[in-house]
């Protein structure tokens, strides 16, 4: 009898080794004259086990790692086959790995677990009921179902989504559009390409469901050009939905129209941003539009649009199977449901945590994340990606929550938590802060685009000794008038991460 | 090795035409034209113009905002260092510095082999084993100083045939 056994086959996974282990267990395998069927299966997002090699018992997957292609012949010695559980890389029962036990994955619930260009897998994880259960609906009970869930926008905004897909139903259009943004361009995160690349069909069912909710039969997905390994799955995955009668122009039989095309970034952290990205898809430059009009109600080429984030979308299968209220039992105060945390930097355990809102970012980093990679002190954390605020110890208790962050002057955004050790120089991440400004700018307003300038210069003549107090008082000054005076998010958040090291870690500034 | 074709203007114009039929075409365009031949010729922004009925400042203006399009051969490898601060918290600053010195080059500039392109990137979404360098569509993680040089020393080296 063959033996199941899984090696992961996302972007983590391969960068760690895995088509190597994978083709070493596969002539190991051979070399014995073993039996086995190697499936390449999306990761859990246990990422310091990568490449993490799983083997099916009769008890549930048994999990080793993180492998290298010279263990391999060292596992099969030691009974990877039979199930023996002697080996120094083994971790146990997958399930029972504490960083995975202690979550609450709806969205991942079945990363990892199943061949991601599988749609029996899928299937067989209750995959496409959410989407059944919608074409039995009509566009406004999708809605109505959406916004019972507390569902808000897991890109960084958090605008609750219900409330974007009826502005869209009731935009009286011939054409209408669905626009999924994966152009995840924030440092620490990776959530939007572990769907994309370990659970495609679940964007793709999200989408649909979108496009029955408004009226829309057109979907893009502008996906970020950093992310080849997701480009090449999730272009699959469409062509095979497509096959088997999950898009086109009668999904399932219903007579209803849904098609979906990928298109690429080309390396603007810009067009993260709505009307940027809007721009993007017409083929222009990446300029950010003034608002109002909402994108709701003329967006892509000037028609009603709804622009969701992958988490966002991702979170609506569940919520047509499941019901809005099964989503929306989870979570605190305003913010329902569970957010995908995404544990990176300097750190031992990194990876993915979905957990309900409200855990504390301490819990995340000692108890998750295990301290410091380095085993040095941690010292800063950044939350929310390049544009998001550096919090020091005194705040690591707060809430996972968006209204605890906003009332700090801090943001969740789409989840990410980058971990720093005591070398950190506080001053020199400010910089960066404004130098990443300087060559992402869509150069529309003047605060981001000369601000961001200044703002190097400043902190320049700042670490430089020049005129320190003089000169920290202009950084002060300029981020209030780029906080205050810039079109969007790009020059009006920069300033987080640098008021944030001025104000919890002066001392940086006057090395 | 490098896998581009040399463009003529029959070629760009083949590219323009298996695309142009698309609603905001001219992302893909642009793409398909640099998977093919390496990079976006000057020459091939009157030709994308006359086909999209766009003027040539607007094409030209679509290349340069976008970090990706370069508009001149790259190298047979273009390597890319993750900048962000995912990567800066393992030690990316220190591996930009000795990538540069080991390589000779600084960012957007290829050896004078013409082997390696080295570019700037931010995030690769490999933020859990950082530092992270791309390699053609290959990420690569936990990139140390030695790493790096064990990869960049395997795309420069050739096998010679032994007879």
């Amino acid at each position: 009898m063959s033996t199941k056994i899984f090696v992961p086959c996302d972007t983590t996974a391969l960068a760690m080794g895995a088509d190597e282990v994978a083709a070493r267990i596969e002539a190991t395998a051979s070399a014995r004259g073993a039996e086995i069927e190697l499936v390449r299966n999306g990761s859990r997002g246990l990422f310091w086990l990568e490449p993490m090699v799983e083997v099916e018992t009769p008890a549930g997957r048994i999990a080793f790692g993180p492998v290298e292609e010279d263990d391999v012949e060292a596992l099969f010695d030691a009974g990877l086959l039979d199930g023996e559980t002697g080996h120094p890389l083994c971790q146990g029962l997958t399930e029972e790995i504490p960083f995975l036990k202690k979550q609450q994955r709806l969205t991942f619930a079945r990363a990892g677990i199943t061949d991601p260009l599988s749609i029996d897998d899928y299937r067989a994880h209750d995959g496409f009921k959410g989407l059944e259960n919608a074409l039995k609906l009509d566009a406004q009970a999708i809605v109505d179902e959406v916004k019972a869930s507390g569902l808000r926008g897991r890109g960084g905004a958090a605008f609750p989504t219900g409330i974007k897909w009826q502005t869209v139903l009731d935009a009286p259009a011939e054409q209408k559009y669905i626009v999924c943004n994966a152009d995840e361009g924030d440092s620490g995160t990776f959530a939007d390409r572990l769907v994309m690349e370990c659970d495609p069909y679940m964007l793709i069912e999200g989408m649909t469901i979108a496009g029955l909710a408004v009226g829309a039969t057109q979907g893009y997905i502008y996906l970020r050009s950093e992310y080849p390994v997701a480009h090449r799955i999730f272009d699959e995955a469409i062509a095979r939905a497509e096959a088997a009668g999950y898009l086109g122009d009668d999904i399932l039989g219903s007579g209803k129209r849904f098609d979906l095309e990928v298109r690429l970034g080309a390396g603007a952290y810009i067009c993260g941003e709505e009307t940027s990205l809007l721009e993007s898809l017409e083929g222009k430059r990446g300029l950010v539009r003034a608002k109002p009009p909402l994108p709701a109600i003329v967006g892509l080429f000037g028609k009603p649009t709804v622009v969701n984030n992958v988490l966002s979308l991702a979170a609506v299968p569940f919520i047509l199977d499941k019901g809005g209220q099964a989503y929306a039992d989870y979570g605190m105060g305003r913010s329902r449901g569970t957010l995908p945390m995404q544990l990176a930097g300097n750190v031992k355990r990194g990876g993915l945590i979905e957990l309900a809102f409200g855990a504390s970012l301490r819990e995340l980093m000692e108890d998750f994340g295990g301290g410091t990679f380095s085993d040095r002190p941690l010292r800063a954390v950044q939350v929310g990606g390049p544009l998001g605020a550096y919090l020091p110890e005194s705040q690591w208790d707060l809430p996972l929550d968006y209204e605890s962050f906003a009332a700090v002057g801090a943001v969740l955004g789409h989840g990410g938590v980058v971990m720093f050790d005591d070398t950190v120089d506080m001053a020199e991440q400010a910089r960066f802060s404004m130098e990443f400004c300087t060559v992402e700018s869509c150069g529309k307003c003047t605060p981001c685009r000369i601000g961001s300038t200044r703002g190097v210069e400043v902190i320049d003549r700042i670490r430089a000794g020049e005129n320190r107090e003089a000169n920290l008082e202009l950084l002060t000054d300029l981020c209030e008038t780029m906080l205050d005076g810039s079109l969007c998010a790009m020059g009006g958040m920069t300033p987080f991460p640098v008021q944030s090291a001025m104000k919890h870690f002066s001392d940086d500034f006057k090395r | 090795m490098s896998g581009f074709s040399e463009w003529t203007p029959q070629l760009i114009q083949d590219e323009i035409d298996a695309l142009k039929h698309k609603p905001g075409a001219l992302l893909p365009i642009l793409h398909a034209i640099q998977n093919r031949f390496g990079y976006i010729p000057s020459e091939a922004v009157a030709i994308i113009a006359e086909s999209l009925q766009q003027t040539r400042a607007e094409v030209h203006g679509v290349i340069s905002f976008y970090h990706h399009f370069r508009t001149s051969a790259p190298g047979s490898h273009t390597v890319q260092i993750c900048r962000a601060e995912a990567c800066q918290s393992m030690g990316a600053r220190s591996l930009e510095a000795h990538a540069k010195e080991k390589l000779g080059v600084d960012y957007h500039q290829t050896t004078s082999d013409r082997e390696i392109t080295l570019e700037a990137v931010y995030c690769l979404g490999n933020c859990s084993c950082a530092p992270s360098v791309r390699i053609g569509d290959r990420i690569h993680g936990r990139v140390t100083p030695e790493k790096f040089d064990k990869l960049v020393d395997t795309l420069t080296t050739r096998a010679l045939e032994v007879k």
